[in-house]
């Protein structure tokens, strides 16, 4: 019923249909686990080399087996569950974060010949995608999927009954409610390109000839670039990825919200971070990128060059997010929130409204120049109201500053105290 | 199949529903709450209303619990507390009354409706006329031409509810800081 896009459940559906859909779901959970394996091990070896060591080198050749070696070293050991804790949320919130991290991976397209044909592949005499689904909501999926995996970092760090955990499931989980803003927004701006929720019409769409033989039509261009940017550094504030890994800053808040966890629970959360940098990676991959659409090179089954394209464009996200973590200090906090809510939120929102009014002119047979012209000064206009307001909020903060506001004889509070310091150094700065 | 994944689908909200009633902790009854909009999530696909599936997710799911959450955790409400004291006198018998009361004019309303228990499917003719449309693009279509005005009076009215919440919150702390921006 769900998967009803897909010519594979248009038909009466029988064991053959039935053993199509276990075999992607094993093949989709298969590349998952693997990729998560070699990711672990790829990045602490590539991490080594940006470092000027080895990473890892004992297990396996070039320590390919790590990974493998470290969880069956987590599986042995002692599993603890602090005393104070809330032992059926401990318990239950690893999974929180796990089940999440997995269900997104279904709805990316991973293969499929999308230059010649439609992205259907025929196997057994049956036509399918290369997708376990299709839902009729596509990419919505994904934004629910990423609501609900707040649950599970906000959770462990709560039932961990510590103060640590508390303070890094509380940081982690307004980093990432404010920053599924930001990227919602950046998603509609390509839900407007494709004109569909759908993964699989959006890589369709962008599997056209494109522009001069070099350019490809992928959304990437076609969105202007802005939104594939905030998608992109939305997505890794909402990984908890350096360099927005305030969450588990070692130096303030020993591990974040998994301090108290060990054991195999430690392994799920570990295993669920890696998996959402993959799926993350993964969708970008899918919605700007054109995900497995590429050209068929050499040989007869073409759907394999889609795997082949889709883990070529994942990779280089791969890389590209190790890359960062070993080059870019961590944002402070107030940092992070400005760049989210000041930033980032008002450029999709902006970006987006130009889109539409660029669709609309286009639909309507308007002058593109004059629509751009007039957007731009909406835009000039909308950022000096901005940042009026910021500077008056600034202001208006003042008058209650140092002094006012009742806190004066407040010695004991840290909090209220270190504020008004902090803009008397800004302002003198 | 049908009735298969409804009574699943039941099944969960029903033991959610009691779970949110009779949880000690808050915290859990929070999540029991979860588990309730998550199961009538299911229930909107299985009656081919994936957008609104998905929104009930997204925004119940994702951001008002979370929301009940925060303001669980951060109050400091989130210890057991003895369910056999009554705060307000009178408040279970009426609240089994109202209950009851509203569950009847329901199925009264259902009743005298449709002249069915369960109300009824649509007829394959009239489902033939949204042929080739989502229900994604159905509502867009009637939210943006029919109720166009309608759509952009909630939209105002979610703004001025914005800036006045920040507003409130800002002469109310007395200092403006990080805790301003966050609602």
């Amino acid at each position: 019923m769900i998967l009803a896009a897909d010519p594979l459940l248009s038909g009466p559906v029988g064991l053959p249909e039935v053993l199509i859909v276990l075999l992607k779901v094993g093949a989709a959970f298969a590349f998952l686990l693997v990729s998560v394996m070699l990711m672990i091990w790829f990045e602490r070896k590539l991490l080594g080399g940006m470092h000027q060591r080895m990473g890892p080198t004992i297990a396996g050749p070039w320590g390919v087996l790590q990974t493998l070696a470290d969880g069956i070293k987590l599986f042995f050991k002692e599993d603890l569950i602090p005393d104070r804790s809330d032992r059926l949320v401990f318990k239950l919130a690893p999974y929180l974060s796990l089940v999440p991290a997995f269900l997104v991976f279904v709805i990316v397209p991973l293969g499929g010949d999308f230059a010649g044909g439609s992205g259907v592949v025929r196997w057994w005499g049956r036509d399918t995608y290369l997708q376990v689904a299709d839902p009729p909501v596509g990419v919505l999926l994904f934004l629910a999927m990423s609501s609900v995996a707040v649950y599970g970092v906000m959770l462990a760090g709560w039932s961990s009954g510590s103060k640590y955990p508390l303070l890094g499931s509380v940081r982690a989980s307004a980093q990432m409610v404010s920053y599924e803003a930001a990227l919602g927004l950046a998603v509609a701006a390509v839900v407007l390109m494709a004109g569909s929720l759908s993964t699989h019409d959006m890589v369709l769409a962008q599997a056209g000839p494109g522009y001069f033989g070099i350019i490809p039509s992928w959304n990437i261009v076609l969105t202007g670039f802005v939104p594939f940017v905030v998608f992109a550094v939305a997505g890794t504030a909402e990984l908890n990825r350096p360099p927005f890994d305030l969450v588990e800053a070692e130096q303030e808040l020993v591990g974040g919200f998994h301090t108290e966890y060990s054991s195999i629970r430690f392994a799920l959360f570990y295993l669920a971070e890696f998996m959402n940098t993959i799926t993350m990676s993964a969708v970008i991959v899918t919605l700007f990128l054109g995900g497995p659409s590429g050209p068929v090179l050499i040989g007869a089954i073409d759907w394999a060059w889609g795997v082949i394209w889709f883990s070529v464009k994942l990779f280089a996200f791969l890389f590209g997010f190790v890359w960062m973590r070993a080059t870019l200090p961590r944002f402070r906090y107030d940092q992070l929130m400005d760049l989210g809510w000041k930033l980032l939120i008002p450029l999709s929102l902006g970006w987006f409204l130009f889109l539409a009014a660029l669709e609309t002119g286009r639909d309507r047979g308007w002058n593109l120049a004059v629509v751009t012209v007039v957007t731009v000064a909406g835009f000039v206009l909308a950022g000096f109201l901005l940042a009026g307001a910021l500077a008056s909020a600034r202001r208006g903060g003042d008058r209650f500053g140092p002094g006012g506001g009742g806190d004066d004889g407040d010695d004991g509070d840290d909090g209220d105290d270190g504020e008004p310091r902090d803009r008397v150094l800004e302002e003198a700065g | 199949m049908e009735a298969a994944v409804f009574i699943a689908a039941a099944a969960v909200i029903l033991v959610g529903a009691v779970g949110v009633v009779g949880s000690r902790n808050p915290v859990h009854s929070a999540l029991f709450l979860i588990q309730t909009l998550l199961g009538a999530a299911v229930l909107f696909v299985l009656q081919d209303a994936h957008f609104l599936a998905a929104v009930q997710v997204v925004v119940y799911a994702g951001a008002i619990v979370i929301l009940f959450l925060f303001v669980i955790m951060l109050l400091g409400v989130d210890r057991a507390m003895r369910l056999d004291i009554e705060p307000i006198a009178g408040q279970r018998p009426l609240a089994v009354i109202v209950g009851v009361a509203l569950a009847a004019v329901l199925l009264t309303v259902t009743v005298v409706a449709t002249g069915e228990l369960t109300g009824v499917r649509r007829a394959a003719g009239e489902r033939a006329l949204d042929n080739g449309l989502s229900d994604v693009e159905r509502l867009g279509r009637v939210l943006f031409s029919q109720y166009a005005l309608a759509v952009q009076a909630t939209a105002v009215l979610l703004t001025i509810a914005v800036v006045g919440a920040v507003v409130l919150t800002r002469r109310h702390g007395g200092h403006s800081g990080p805790s301003g921006e966050e609602t």
